[in-house]
């Protein structure tokens, strides 16, 4: 290998003029995090939503939950980012496009929604196994209660489906970390946008993406961590 | 004393292998690339996919281009250098994150692209004599009526990110206090787009790049490059690996050859100044004075202040 290694790259001074390279690349982690969490905040919520419409007993309601997962999970991700920040701007009314064109910071919000309506689609199917794994009496047992529907998933169903799929979750979560690095086609500097100039600044290419990996390890160890804690905390004792 | 005897050794040792040195020229002794190219049978040229018209795709996914071309040239030095006219040429695509790794662990041999060559990255690779000398200015549209960099204060433009260029209107900004909002874009064709689609005013990027993606537009004539530039024209090299002196001396010969010959000069026109596949757009760029002079006097400075 003819490579000129240098490790302490890390400290020059970037060509940008604000700090070393690895403030650049802590300032792409900072973007990766939020971008992680906002577009997760998304997801769960929806995602939990449309795969309550899977389940539930009626033919509207399931057709809607399957189009949205068939819609969102086949469309690549990379064609969705694309989608919403060349295309959507041009089909909505031209005020509200040229409004959106000029939002400080869009390809974070556009990253944000994407991500967030994309890994819906995943958490919406593991919603669903999850319900659906659970006995047929535990929903009988709500309605013979006098439970409602609504009351039925929120105080039977989903509180034992959430802890059986908490495992496939934090995969889904890790998923939608790494996720966010596909947002870099649309210019949200994030650790692998970084890592990208990094390299094409110093040529350091190695030194540049082995640091991403490793924050990257990291991150994902710490989720990992926080995940098999808070599996531990809602376990329901006595249960498996 | 013992250090006048250890000098007088070092100073026979030396004359000893001056006076070898034209015994072992042969081809036992060759080093670096030009050793792996005579072992392999083969050189390897590194091409991009995109490039227009340094290095790109044509009309039948066949890479073509202006810098190719030179680089056929040095493999036709290399091959008579090493007295092998049946040298394979064979050619690898890279992008700009692959180019270093693929040329450090020996996959090409010469980048052909349209990489800028500047001290920074001569530390990690070499470049032969430079191919193109390139300012950094911006497109927009003809209708915004923008010509000079004083015309883009408080208006949001685009660079991509990762170039020197998007650095250079960085430091302009913070200079002369435009307020402009710049948006980094991942690539060049996604940045034109923003400008298309009137996410931003200007693209900011090398001249020549922005007159092969204003030609390509839907509506060439609706597109309009800034008069005023950004910077010092900055020069494009062909890379080979770092501290291979004797493959750098043959691609060095072979270009400053081709250069300074009218093959030279048609070579450019051919590019730059006539229709180029696959869509016979004509970028229309006669040679710029730097450029006749780097055609007359070929050098391979990573200074642009040397052209």
């Amino acid at each position: 290998m003819n490579y000129n290694w240098n490790w302490r790259i890390f400290f020059d001074a970037s060509p940008e003029g604000n700090g070393t390279y690895l403030d650049m690349l802590l300032s792409g982690l900072m973007w990766t995090i939020a971008t992680a969490l906002c577009s997760w905040l998304i997801a769960f919520f929806l995602g939990s939503l449309i795969g309550v419409l899977r389940t539930l007993p009626s033919k509207t309601a399931n057709a809607i939950g399957t189009a949205y997962v068939e819609l969102f999970r086949n469309v690549p991700l990379l064609v969705q980012m694309f989608l919403w920040y060349f295309v959507l701007p041009e089909v909505v009314p031209t005020q509200v496009g040229d409004a959106i064109k000029q939002l400080p910071d869009a390809p974070f919000y556009t990253a944000v929604v994407c991500l967030g309506f994309f890994t819906a689609s995943r958490v919406a199917e593991q919603v669903r196994a999850g319900i659906q794994s659970l006995p047929r009496g535990q929903g009988m047992a709500g309605t013979a209660m006098g439970f409602t529907v609504y009351q039925t998933y929120r105080y039977v169903l989903l509180p034992n489906a959430y802890r059986i799929i908490l495992p496939p979750m934090t995969s889904e979560f890790l998923n939608n970390l790494k996720n966010t690095s596909v947002a870099l086609t649309i210019g949200l500097l994030e650790l692998t946008a970084r890592a990208r100039s990094m390299q094409e600044f110093s040529f350091q290419v190695f030194e540049a993406f082995t640091a991403a990996t490793l924050l990257y390890v990291i991150i994902n160890l710490v989720v990992v961590t926080a995940a098999t804690y808070l599996e531990r905390a809602v376990a329901i004792p006595g249960q498996r | 004393m013992q250090s006048d005897i250890a000098r007088r050794g070092l100073a026979a040792a030396l004359g000893l292998s001056l006076a070898l040195a034209p015994l072992s020229l042969r081809a036992e002794d060759l080093t670096g690339t030009l050793k792996k190219v005579k072992d392999s049978g083969a050189i390897v040229i590194g091409y991009r996919d995109a490039s227009v018209p340094f290095s790109y795709l044509g009309g039948d996914q066949k890479p073509v281009g202006y810098a190719l071309d030179i680089c056929f040239k040095i493999a036709d030095a290399v091959k008579a250098n090493l007295g092998l006219p049946n040298l394979e040429v064979k050619l690898n695509p890279v992008t700009s994150a692959t180019r270093i790794p693929l040329m450090a662990n020996g996959t090409i041999d010469l980048e052909c692209g349209s990489t800028t060559n500047n001290a920074e990255r001569e530390k990690q690779v070499n470049f032969t004599n430079s191919h193109f000398l390139t300012a950094t200015r911006y497109v927009s549209k003809k209708s915004a009526n923008l010509h000079t960099i004083e015309d883009l204060k408080g208006k949001t433009v685009v660079s991509t990110s990762g170039t020197t260029n998007i650095k250079q209107i960085n430091e302009a900004n913070t200079e002369r206090k435009l307020g402009l909002t710049i948006l980094p874009a991942k690539d060049h064709a996604e940045a034109f787009l923003m400008v298309e689609t009137g996410r931003a005013v200007a693209f900011v990027m090398d001249d020549v790049l922005l007159a092969s993606l204003a030609a390509s537009a839907k509506d060439p004539s609706a597109f309009e490059i800034s008069t005023e530039a950004l910077s010092k024209p900055e020069p494009y090299g062909i890379m080979v690996r770092k501290d291979d002196a004797p493959f750098k001396k043959v691609a060095d010969e072979a270009t400053a050859k081709l250069y300074t010959s009218p093959e030279g000069k048609a070579l450019y026109d051919k590019w730059f100044t006539k229709p180029i596949p696959p869509r016979n757009i004509n970028l229309n760029l006669p040679m710029s004075a730097e450029m006749q002079k780097q055609f007359t006097t070929p050098i391979a400075s990573p200074d642009p202040a040397a052209y």
